[in-house]
């Protein structure tokens, strides 16, 4: 009976391995589609109101993406990233942080997604040295190239007309637009009531990105991601309650133009531009980010502070973009500052 | 209840072999007993091919202060001293006996009023017993209960938490032995002069923490918490926070905030070696695994072949990818099922090749925070283990990877599949600590 299971033992050779043995069930291609499905609800919103254009433009990104991290990907000897969705994901969020007005071919605009897509997945990505080294958010940084180099077609806006691709969407400004250019008071013209404003903004019934647009639906997904721990609320809830309260600080003028403290809108603040999108999806990417929690307060509040300081004062009316990608750099040297403590470490009193 | 921050839910899997009681396996036709089955310096031996020995005659004598005798497991012949296959993989001396299958002990003697000894006596019979940490670290039992003076030590915990997936085998000797656990636990108080007891089992174990506290009812100085599940509450630091709230310091010992801990089996082994004067020759492993015909909970004498424990379970009931002396999280993969069980071998887990994970399968570390947050000590292993990787072996030593004690959380859960523990591992073996 011994030399029976020597003999079996001996057939197949066991492995060996550094413990642990067993491993859970979480893995990068599973967070990456997670992530993509939370996004769902939000690109529905943003097809429902912008139509084939947004389809076609989010097809394109992902498209691009997928094809560039798979071919100059191989090309540069990093095999089987495809798989793992993460390419997916920034062509998906690359075309969600897109106007819908580049689906155009007069005058031809098509080429703009596909080189906004490059320089996400190749120059920000794989030029860093692929998944987990790269320091910039890849469909951010793609966007903001973009911005910097078509800067007409990137702030065309269509407006929500829920209409199909035949129909001419008319040119409108985004309501932060608004705000920036003509103030409050055009604001409340267009939508009636703060109420009516608010809902539109919730329901994302306005101009804007494909997927920033409704509020709501972004909510969804952000709170499906937290429910299932893929992200933390220590990014999204100090960069969303940054926002809040700045700009209902120092976001209220009077008739002349003249600043009011504590008069500022919160609620518009918090429900337009990309804030949504941004706090919950791009400023939580864990790569970009900080590793320590602490580290990610600190993240989201400098988000916050910058977001608010470009859309109070700055050139832009919205400064989502540039506030996380600005905070990605600072991201290691957060990990850095903040002192993690160490099971039974005390502070030794001099 | 304070908790330590951290840690993860692995798939307890005990259901495998909790219900079978402790069953005693045949004693081996031929027992390899090692030298060192201990931390510290091995024992020398103390016997010569051809020589007679009964069961629990001493075959190793220990060498130095930190060190442990060893005794005959079977009675009969010295056939071979000489190196031998161990479970960790390195060689290690062994005396290897010919059982002559006539089960003969030394002379053993009771004694009734075990209770009343000396400290000094039951510290001396501890010694002289070979006992050693049966949790796996395998520290001197007798060393353990010789704190320097100004390290009082006010407090004795029982670690009863078990929280490896699969094994069980201090559970069953909860459930079997539970009046003889708690005579072991007042015995350890009374050889350090301590007036509070604990014992900390996780809260997975019902009937244990029911069967113990019955046990323990009469005596007021014990006391019996019932601990949350989460791996790893059984690691000491984790277990004495649980159970009394302190913090043991980085690189500190447990008695640097006056606690001793000792395991449920150290603890049986204790009470039997003081009260018969018997050495530690025998020891509960816990057979399990989804590759083994039949799990079990064997009474196993030191020195018997893992072979012969699969024989025991049925063998393997489809191939076997991985044998594993230990649990899933610590324990150490074998390449070879020849190698005997030890002081320190709490079960034997085989696995087959399904739901099994290559090591070589992994990617970079996309810094998703899981294996900071599950840190039980409160590092950042994935940054450890990126270091390791580089060759930045003094940064990461400077990121207290010295205080890593490898229990594998964070492996566990990272998306990436990094081998972090191995990389951890290797980054100390390049630096002093």
């Amino acid at each position: 009976m011994a030399a029976a299971t020597e003999k079996g033992s001996r057939e197949r050779e066991l492995i060996v391995s550094v413990s642990p043995h067993i491993r859970g069930d979480v893995s990068v291609s599973r967070i990456m589609w997670t992530v993509s499905i939370s996004l769902m609800p939000a690109l529905v919103m943003g097809f429902y109101f912008f139509g084939l254009r947004a389809i076609g433009v989010v097809a394109l990104c992902i498209a691009s993406c997928v094809f560039f991290e798979n071919v100059i990907g191989k090309a540069m000897g990093k095999p089987g990233t495809v798989s793992d969705g993460s390419a997916f994901l920034t062509g998906l969020l690359l075309g969600m942080n897109l106007p819908s007005s580049l689906w155009s071919v007069h005058p031809f605009l098509l080429h703009v997604p596909i080189l906004g897509s490059l320089f996400a997945i190749v120059i920000t990505k794989l030029l860093f040295g692929g998944l987990g080294y790269n320091i910039f958010n890849p469909a951010l940084m793609g966007r903001a190239f973009l911005l910097v180099s078509w800067p007409r077609a990137m702030t065309t806006w269509l407006g929500p007309t829920a209409a199909l691709m035949g129909v001419d969407a008319k040119t409108t400004a985004t309501p932060l637009g608004i705000l920036k250019e003509e103030g409050m008071g055009k604001l409340m013209e267009v939508f009636g009531t703060k109420q009516s404003l608010y809902l539109h903004l919730l329901i994302g019934q306005r101009a804007g990105s494909i997927g920033e647009v409704s509020a709501l639906a972004l909510l969804i997904g952000g709170l499906y991601l937290l429910s299932k721990r893929y992200i933390t609320w220590h990014v999204p809830v100090t960069f969303l309650a940054t926002v809040g309260i700045l700009t209902w600080i120092f976001g209220g003028k009077n008739a002349a133009g003249g600043l009011v403290l504590f008069t500022g809108d919160p609620v518009l603040h918090l429900l337009s531009g990309g804030l949504m999108l941004g706090a919950f999806f791009m400023a939580t990417d864990y790569v970009t980010g900080p590793q320590l929690r602490q580290a990610q307060v600190i993240f989201g509040l400098g988000c916050g502070i910058m977001t608010v300081i470009i859309r109070l004062i700055g050139g832009f009316p919205e400064g989502v973009m540039f506030s996380i990608l600005l905070m990605n750099c600072f991201a290691p040297l957060l990990d850095r500052a903040v002192k993690s403590r160490p099971f039974g470490f005390r502070e030794v009193k001099a | 209840m304070p908790m330590f921050a951290g840690g993860v839910h692995p798939p307890d899997k005990k259901k495998l072999s909790s219900s079978k009681p402790v069953t005693p396996l045949k004693s081996p036709a031929r027992a390899v007993v090692l030298l060192r089955q201990h931390i510290g310096a091995p024992a020398k031996a103390a016997v010569s091919i051809g020589d007679e020995v009964k069961i629990g005659t001493v075959v190793g004598r220990p060498e130095g202060f930190v060190s442990a005798p060893v005794h005959a497991s079977v009675s009969g012949k010295v056939i071979a001293i000489g190196e031998f296959d161990t479970a960790m993989g390195r060689p290690g001396e062994a005396v290897v006996i010919e059982n002559d299958g006539k089960e003969q002990w030394v002379e053993l003697k009771e004694t009734p009023s075990f209770m009343e000894l000396s400290p000094e006596e039951i510290k001396e019979r501890i010694k002289s017993a070979g006992i050693v940490g049966m949790g796996g670290a395998t520290f001197p039992t007798a060393v353990k209960l010789s704190p320097p003076k100004e390290k009082p030590v006010d407090v004795v915990v029982v670690n009863g938490a078990e929280c490896e997936p699969y094994l069980t085998a201090d559970h069953r000797l909860m459930i079997e032995k539970p009046e003889e656990v708690v005579s072991g636990l007042r015995l350890i108080m009374r050889s350090l002069g301590v007036k509070k007891g604990f014992v900390g089992i996780e809260d997975n174990k019902p009937d244990a923490i029911e069967k113990m506290r019955e046990a323990a009812r009469p005596y007021p100085e014990v006391e019996v918490i019932s601990m949350e599940v989460k791996y790893p509450q059984g690691a000491e630091k984790m277990l004495i926070k649980a159970v009394t709230g302190r913090e043991v310091p980085p690189r500190a010992l447990p008695m640097d905030v006056g606690v001793v801990v000792q395991n449920v089996g150290t603890t049986f082994a204790v009470y039997e070696a003081v009260r018969y004067g018997k050495p530690l020759v025998e020891r509960v492993v816990t057979l399990t695994g989804e590759g083994i015909r039949e799990p079990k909970n064997l009474m196993v004498r030191i020195g018997t072949l893992v072979t012969d424990l699969v024989n025991a379970g049925g063998g393997f009931s489809v191939e076997a990818a991985k044998v594993i002396s230990g649990g899933p999280m610590m324990g150490f993969a074998m390449s070879n099922l020849n190698v005997p069980v030890t002081k320190g071998t709490s079960g034997i887990l085989v696995l087959p090749e399904e739901g099994l994970f290559h090591a070589d399968d992994f990617k970079p570390c996309i810094r998703c925070s899981r294996c900071v947050d599950v840190c039980p000590m409160g590092l950042t292993p994935g940054h450890l283990s990126v270091l390791a990787e580089k060759g930045h072996f003094e940064e990461a030593r400077d990121h207290n990877l010295f205080d890593c004690f490898e229990c594998g959380s964070c492996a566990f859960v990272c998306p990436s599949k990094r081998p972090i523990v191995q990389l951890v591992r290797l980054a100390k073996s390049m630096v002093k600590p």
